[in-house]
């Protein structure tokens, strides 16, 4: 095979490849909310839970971030079964990506919530706010409007370490693209234009976080430096 | 067939570690090099080396480490010279990497005050003279606590040579798990394997953050 480009091979393949993407963009969807809500309750807990609730927090957290995300995705979809507990590969995909990106996420929201003074909560419950609605009003949104930015970017990070579900035979762009090199080996092309749809899913998926926390934090602006 | 005793598994495990460590020292050093060079190349005056260094840090980090592992495994061997997956691993992680260190390096030059840039020229120093007097011993001193949290994500990088056919620890788990059926415990060996590898350092970079925030410097 010389070294040139065809890209017209790929068309047959239109239906692999867009079956990929809605599969990776509706893991991201769903992975990014469930994520970030559970991050909120982990960086909750991590300061307000029994000694022993906030210690295994740390453990998880501490545990995913040192550890690749390839093999708690191997250990969740191939391990957990040893134990009984059989998940398919979507649902292992889903559970993987939730748990990696809330640990990051509980990480970045701490460093949010311990920049709000203390002195602010208890203005808070001064002003008769109930302890869950103080904490919400004056801790967890501007620590939220805070460290927005770095919740968009530990997102994109978890949606394009996602390809890497394509392995436990999750139909997602990646394994699209393996699919399509493996029936006309125009491995090269494929991938080209795979990493091109990445790029702009990462483009897409930053561009319309920002215009939401334009919307949600509006009234944060004030506040943000 | 033989039998696996958990030594056996721990043992093999334990040298397929190597290959991790050996790789991430490859693509840590090589991304080190060629981040040097970006950084420097983002900061010069040319807007035009500002621009496709910028590219190319957007790039390297707008997509994902397997597609450009893959582009570059089966691109050379498509191109008609195929490399081995040491190799083609070695430069898609050094390339990865060195996007990473640029934007981190760029923060920390950045970050010394623009003031003491005027100040150096008012004293009659050049460019190279104020970079290597004034600019480059504080932001080395700011760079180090981000660049040893990082080598964790380098570390980390590395299991995913896996994919190509690179018996790094990763692949070693699976090979060792069609061995021997043992998923929970391989697996389980594995993530703490790199967690010994990997929370060392994670450990270290935050020390030295603190030391740097207690310093007054951040």
């Amino acid at each position: 095979m010389g070294p040139t480009l065809d890209f017209l091979t790929l068309l047959p393949y239109v239906s692999e490849l867009l079956k990929g993407l809605t599969t990776t963009v509706i893991l991201t969807l769903v992975t990014t909310l469930t994520g970030l809500a559970l991050a909120v309750a982990v960086a909750y807990l991590r300061v307000n839970a029994q000694p022993w609730v906030r210690w295994g927090l740390g453990g998880y957290v501490e545990l995913t971030r040192n550890t690749p995300f390839i093999v708690q995705l191997f250990f969740i979809f191939f391990g957990l079964p040893g134990l009984g507990i059989k998940i398919d590969a979507i649902t292992a995909a889903f559970i993987a990506m939730t748990l990696n990106l809330a640990a990051y996420s509980a990480e970045i929201l701490r460093a949010g919530i311990s920049a709000t003074a203390k002195g602010q909560l208890e203005a808070g419950r001064a002003l008769g706010m109930t302890t869950l609605q103080s904490y919400r009003h004056v801790v967890l949104v501007p620590a939220f409007a805070r460290v927005y930015p770095a919740l968009i970017s530990q997102s994109i990070i978890v949606m394009l370490g996602s390809a890497v579900v394509s392995q436990i035979s999750v139909f997602d762009l990646t394994y699209a693209a393996n699919f399509i090199q493996s029936r006309n080996f125009r491995s090269f092309e494929v991938y080209l234009l795979i990493t091109l749809v990445y790029l702009l899913l990462a483009f897409g998926m930053r561009r319309s976080f920002m215009l939401v926390g334009k919307r949600v934090f509006a009234y944060q602006q004030g506040e943000q430096r | 067939m033989i039998e696996f005793t958990l030594w056996d598994i721990l043992r093999n495990l334990l040298l397929a570690t190597r290959w991790t460590i050996v790789l991430s020292l490859i693509a840590f050093v090589g991304g080190a090099t060629v981040g040097l060079l970006l950084t420097f190349m983002r900061l010069s005056s040319n807007r035009w080396l500002q621009r496709l260094t910028s590219l190319y840090v957007d790039l390297f980090q707008g997509t994902p480490l397997l597609m450009q592992l893959f582009l570059i495994f089966f691109g050379a061997a498509a191109m008609g010279h195929p490399i081995s997956a040491w190799l083609a691993a070695s430069i898609a992680l050094t390339l990865f990497i060195s996007a990473f260190l640029c934007d981190i390096w760029r923060g920390c030059l950045e970050a010394v005050a623009k003031g003491q840039w005027h100040a150096s020229r008012v004293l009659g120093m050049n460019y190279f003279q104020t970079m290597r007097h004034v600019i480059l011993p504080q932001a080395l001193r700011l760079s180090i606590p981000p660049t040893v949290g990082f080598s964790v994500q380098v570390i980390k990088g590395t299991a995913l040579a896996s994919i190509i056919g690179f018996v790094e620890l990763t692949k070693a788990g699976t090979m060792l798990n069609n061995a021997t059926f043992e998923p929970f415990t391989i697996f389980a060996l594995v993530a703490l394997l790199y967690f010994a590898l990997c929370y060392p350092l994670s450990c270290y970079a935050r020390y030295l953050e603190k030391k740097l925030y207690d310093a007054g410097l951040r």
